[in-house]
């Protein structure tokens, strides 16, 4: 992942898509009988962002962060109230029916598609993106068979487990070359090998044509593994933004140490009672965030001497980027830094 | 950093239908084309006349069995004559009211409410093309079930079928009025739930007000009839009947059902655009 990264680094200069100042506020709902109202939500809370071309970008929060309202301004599918967006050059908030025209969108829902088959759905979004029959079928065929479902073809989308649909849906989004893909969620549901298939589809659309990438997730796992950069958001604003080793920096050279008791933890062991006060408990788990020389002391006095009988596992890893987004308030209880 | 990219195309080239190098004037990139009206309205019409064999067959027997049972039940109270064909003709446009009307609303209701609709707001298709794709689907797909309605009811209470051809200009015209007004409602109305009430509310409507004989009815409810646009498609279909049918009359109540569809189909367009950038 880091070598394709190096070549993003080497293809970036210009600009694909250039947030300014952008702000969006819900307006309060007001209460019905029995249930309170709402108050007013600013769900984008003076964004900039900028996203280089040929990157796989990525939106990382937790839910209700304002990801889905954000990507909703940058595809033109929501006005906001200040600011500007402008894509490959072209004003969105002026102009929104051109981003329909620069951009392949995949939203959270299939509802559309859900009665079509998978072929079906591919080719008429193919024709709706202002394919003539011919190329769409062509481009059909050569999606389909990439990601590797042209055996379900012939089945209605409904009828498919929720990967399945979920990767039909993301072959009707590449139907069409667009320069420019937004990627709500993209591998909801889907079994590793689906999984690949999109990273491959993705990966190789980059490679050709320098395709960008717009991702919202927040499966951290897959973002380490496939981002080049990350945004994250926390109710409207982002509150980092750099590559994820650049993030793992920021909660500096902390290792987690995850410690697993056979029954109940030896707390008269001195070490240990000690270790309980600065531990995360879950069950009979243990976290523990320390600086290396203290996870060695930790680690040395739980797997030598009395504690170990009573240990059944432990792990000790470097910080990812779960752990940075935990640390930057993602997890709002836990939030050590406030932005 | 600069917003302009690098593959921008020095343009002075003005923006045009469908031009593959349409560009922003000042640098910007180049705009993928846009979908042309006539082949997206024909891919979403492929696309809906798809999805409505797998999921509305079962829907449209129930709408034919419905009129067919009305009529049979109507023929205990009604013997020939005038009264007759007021039943065959509302029977039959029930079925495109079911349908037409309807299962549209509360289609487009549904679409909306889960947010589909960002699925064709984010493609370069004209709005028009997925309402008159839609609407022209779902109107099309009613034929079957009003060609067999019409022919029972022809039958049943021995009508002449020889002018029933004209259902080849009734079934459109009164479509199109009555998807478009589905589609409106479907669209506008604030919740799912209400575009569903509207939908069946609007397919009762054409259910009391078009097979119910029209001279009984109290001035009031004879005012909503004429109000409804499904009662034109009705008026003619029933006039076919005669021996020598009056085609002026006809043509009148058919050019209605027509100007009510133009008419109902763009405000569901105005109302599409509306519903997909909020």
């Amino acid at each position: 992942m880091r070598t394709v990264g190096k070549q993003a680094e080497r293809a970036a200069g210009a600009t694909v898509c250039a947030v300014r100042g952008l702000v969006k506020t819900y307006p309060p709902a007001r209460g019905r009988r029995g249930a309170p109202g709402a108050d007013a939500v600013r769900a984008s809370d003076g964004i900039d962002l900028d996203v280089r071309r040929g990157e796989i970008f990525g939106l990382l929060g937790p839910n209700g962060a304002g990801k889905t309202t954000l990507v909703r301004q940058l595809t033109g599918l929501l006005r906001p109230d200040e600011g500007s967006v402008a894509l490959l050059g072209h004003d969105i908030v002026r102009h929104p029916e051109r981003a329909a025209r620069l951009i392949g969108y995949l939203g959270q829902e299939s509802s559309a598609l859900d009665e079509l088959t998978v072929a079906l759905a591919a080719e008429t979004t193919g024709r709706l993106r202002g394919l003539d029959l011919r190329t769409a079928r062509a481009e059909r065929d050569a999606v389909l068979d990439e990601l590797g479902l042209t055996a379900i073809a012939g089945r209605p989308l409904k009828k498919l487990s929720g990967g399945q649909r979920r990767l039909a849906c993301f072959a009707a989004a590449l139907v069409g070359e667009r320069p420019l893909l937004v990627l709500d969620e993209p591998t909801t549901g889907m079994d590793p090998v689906a999984r690949r298939a999109v990273w491959a589809a993705v990966d190789r659309r980059r490679a050709e044509h320098g395709t960008t990438v717009l991702l919202v997730t927040h499966n951290v796992i897959e973002a380490e593994t496939v981002l080049d950069r990350v945004a994250v958001l926390e109710r409207g604003r982002i509150i980092a933004c750099d590559t994820p080793a650049g993030l793992k920096e920021l909660v500096g050279d902390e290792v987690r140490v995850d410690l697993v008791w056979r029954d109940e933890p030896p707390l008269d062991v001195p070490e240990v009672a000690a270790l309980r006060d600065v531990a995360h408990e879950t069950g009979r788990r243990w976290s523990l965030r320390l600086a290396p020389a203290e996870a060695r002391a930790a680690v040395a006095a739980v797997t030598g001497g009395p504690a170990f009988a009573a240990l059944d596992d432990f792990t000790l890893a470097t910080p990812s980027l779960e752990d940075v987004y935990l640390a930057l308030g993602g997890g709002r209880a836990q939030g050590l830094v406030k932005a | 950093m600069s917003a302009v990219s690098a593959e921008a195309a020095p343009g002075k080239v003005r923006p045009r239908r469908g031009d593959r190098q349409a560009t922003d004037g000042d640098g910007a990139a180049p705009l993928a084309p846009r979908a042309r009206l006539l082949p997206a309205l024909s891919a979403v019409y492929r696309a809906q006349l798809s999805r409505a064999r797998v999921a509305r067959i079962p829907l449209l027997f129930v709408a034919t069995f419905q009129s067919v049972g009305i009529m049979i039940l109507m023929r205990g109270v009604v013997d020939g004559g005038d009264e007759a064909r007021a039943v065959v003709a509302g029977s039959s446009v029930l079925v495109v009211a079911f349908v037409a009307l309807n299962l549209l609303a509360q289609y487009f209701g549904q679409l909306r409410a889960s947010g589909g609709l960002d699925h064709y707001a984010t493609l370069p298709v004209p709005p028009a093309a997925v309402v008159l794709g839609a609407a022209g689907a779902y109107a099309s797909f009613t034929a079957p079930g009003t060609v067999v309605t019409a022919v029972a009811g022809s039958l049943l209470f021995k009508l002449p079928l020889v002018h029933l051809w004209v259902l080849a200009a009734v079934v459109p015209l009164s479509g199109a009025a009555l998807a478009g007004l589905g589609a409106a409602l479907g669209l506008l109305a604030p919740r799912q739930e209400l575009a569903t009430l509207c939908g069946q509310l609007g397919m009762s409507a054409a259910l009391l007000l078009g097979v119910l004989p029209a001279a009984r009815m109290p001035e009031p409810i004879a005012w909503a009839r004429d109000l409804l646009p499904s009662t034109y498609g009705v008026e003619a279909l029933a006039r076919s009947f005669d021996a020598h049918p009056d085609w002026l009359l006809v043509a009148a109540d058919l050019g209605v059902c027509a100007a009510v569809g133009v008419v109902s189909l763009a405000v569901a367009t105005w109302a599409y655009r509306r519903a997909a950038v909020r």
